[in-house]
């Protein structure tokens, strides 16, 4: 599968682009709304006019019409056209491109298969699901069998346990197949989960390239490590292993559990989202809480920052405005915390 | 039973209001304060009226006539309408050129082309057929302009990067998901054409429903006028269901519409 270069892109959204993903890489494109992560999908796709050169493995492909690219594309509308049935939505692309009869309804049936879709081959797009229709549209970018797929916002609109079971699925999917795969989000949470590299961009150019961890422990500006929402990192100082792949983890004045795969452990980061806080003290104990004191409160129009000191330690909690005017908090209040060990991040000791 | 229940709830409501509006155009006609059989004659006249002209041939004859034209004016004047609606709304440049024009000329009134036609043209069976075309074509062209350019844009880029030609992505992906608009368009263009081959019978032309009309009114026959326009609104609902089944059946199971 194609290496895929940007040199020096720009257009009216993006400014001096430069970019390289790697053979096979599942690369994730990351930033705000308006940022110009679709633009930038759309250059590689050949469907908006950008300077600069676009290189698939040594190739410029500037002068190639879209559907020459080899590219598959998942918009993030979608775009199933309502007046074929599934099946047919799948195959028009084969059909468009003059492939035979019988391969067409081999493909189509095999895609239909490996995205459990064959069910509701006949229905219209009208009547399916969200997480159906997303499943269409990528058998459909995928039946032409493209070398590289383009994949902007494909769980948005989604709830969040059908959102993050087709990311799994289509992760190991996209992988198995080696698919140069370049995926689009807003939410850095999917990026983290899912990317080899993660670039992150902001009005239109490209802030940092980095691999997840190396996001987070080394964001290049304040951009970046506004984006991440500034994680609390904490040496740490001392670890003991537990059973059944545990690890109990000293970090100044904080005890935390998490899961442990043998490597030693230097340094700890902790989103400040996944700092949750609470005003009574929990009915029954829970894993990796804490008690501490708020130091400072900062407020904008949706978020609330809390910083509380745990012993000597210090650490950043972000919580919805609207939770924290439930039950508002004042400096110098004592406050009980739990530290959700879903999105912690660790760098290991050289 | 509960589908059976709202079915039949729903034809009820629908049928009771016209046999509603007959049974008191009956009861006014004859016990009311304008009761007058010459004037204001009751449904169940008309009806007769209906039956006796139908019978003598003269109801026949003159729908004929009065069909023949609005089918030829509205197949000429939709033909145009959709090719150059399609037109318009496939080629941006092209569309913003000619909208201007199209602006201007929709507004006319079918009445307003009457006299300009009988000079261009003359006074024989090409004149309705020739206003027909006219103020059936805009209509349609405007619609159909415009459900191009509504499709979308998505879905056409999606279908280009598929490896669609422009061809194949005007005629399976463009036209079927304009097709309500174009079919609204259509259903305008219809009565439009009823209403138009009216006019031009009553001022221009000896025969057809409208000149039988104008024959009526001069002998005071208020139950012919009554019967001709009746007949006249029953051919226009006929069209409207023709279309409405029509669209149906081609946007099939996938509109929202359907």
């Amino acid at each position: 599968m194609p290496e895929i270069k940007l040199v020096n892109v720009s257009n009216h959204i993006c400014r001096e682009i430069n970019l390289t993903i790697r053979d096979s890489e599942y690369f994730v494109i990351v930033g705000e709304t308006g940022a110009g992560k679709t633009t930038l999908l759309n250059v590689v796709a050949g469907v908006t006019d950008h300077s600069g050169t676009v290189i698939f493995d040594n190739h410029e492909v500037n002068h190639l019409p879209p559907f020459k690219r080899g590219v598959g594309y998942l918009f993030q509308e979608l775009a199933l056209f309502p007046n074929y049935s599934v099946e047919a939505n799948i195959a028009f692309g084969l059909r468009a491109q003059g492939y035979a009869k019988n391969m067409i309804k081999e493909r189509v049936s095999s895609l239909m298969k490996m995205m459990r879709i064959d069910h509701i081959a006949g229905h219209y797009p009208n009547i399916l699901s969200g997480g159906e229709k997303k499943r269409v549209a990528l058998a459909r970018s995928l039946a032409p069998s493209p070398k590289i797929l383009l994949l902007d916002e494909p769980t948005s609109n989604l709830d969040a346990q059908t959102a993050k079971y087709l990311r799994g699925e289509l992760h190991s999917l996209l992988k198995k197949m080696g698919i140069t795969t370049l995926h689009v989000t807003h939410d850095l949470r999917e990026a983290e989960e899912i990317a080899d590299r993660i670039a992150l961009i902001s009005n239109g150019t490209i802030e940092q390239v980095a691999s997840p961890d190396e996001l987070f422990f080394n964001p290049v500006n304040s951009v970046v490590a506004d984006f991440l929402g500034m994680p609390n990192i904490l040496e740490c100082r001392q670890t003991r292993s537990l059973t059944s792949g545990l690890v109990e983890i000293l970090l100044e004045e904080l005890k935390i559990i998490m899961p442990y795969d043998g490597k030693a452990i230097h340094k700890i980061a902790i989103p400040p989202d996944a700092v949750h806080v609470y005003t009574e003290p929990p009915v029954q104990p829970l894993l990796n809480s804490f008690i501490g004191i708020v130091e400072d409160i900062k407020q904008n129009n949706s978020m609330v920052k809390l910083r509380i000191s745990v012993g000597k330690s210090s650490l950043i909690s972000e919580l919805p405005l609207s939770l924290f005017e439930r039950k508002p908090v004042g400096k110098g209040a004592k406050i009980f915390g739990t530290i959700k060990i879903e999105r912690l991040r660790y760098i290991a000791s050289c | 039973m509960q589908y059976i229940t709202t079915g039949l709830r729903g034809i009820i409501w629908r049928v009771a209001p016209v046999i509603l509006f007959f049974a008191l155009w009956e009861f006014a006609a004859r016990f009311g304060r304008f009761s007058a059989v010459e004037i204001f004659p009751p449904f169940s006249t008309v009806l007769l009226e209906i039956i006796r002209l139908f019978n003598g041939g003269i109801m026949t004859r003159n729908i004929t006539d009065t069909l023949i034209r609005v089918l030829s004016g509205l197949c000429i004047g939709v033909s145009g309408g959709i090719f150059v609606g399609i037109i318009m709304g496939w080629r941006r440049l092209i569309g913003r050129s000619l909208s201007p024009v199209i602006s201007i000329l929709y507004p006319i009134p079918a009445l307003g082309w009457i006299p300009l036609m009988m000079l261009w043209i003359g006074i024989n069976e090409m004149l309705p057929i020739a206003v027909i075309t006219i103020s059936s074509f805009f209509p349609v062209c405007y619609n159909t302009a415009t459900g191009i350019r509504n499709v979308d844009p998505a879905m056409i880029r999606a279908a280009h990067i598929l490896g669609a030609s422009e061809m194949r992505i005007l005629f399976r992906v463009t036209l079927p998901n304009a097709a309500p608009q174009i079919f609204s368009g259509l259903r305008l263009s219809s009565g439009m054409a009823w209403r138009t081959v009216l006019a031009a019978e009553m001022v221009a032309i000896p025969t057809g429903i409208g000149a039988l009309i104008m024959k009526a009114e001069s002998l005071v026959r208020v139950d012919i006028i009554l019967s001709c326009l009746l007949v006249l609104s029953l051919f226009c609902l006929i069209f409207e269901k023709i279309l409405n089944i029509w669209e149906k059946k081609w946007l099939g199971k996938w509109s929202r519409y359907a």
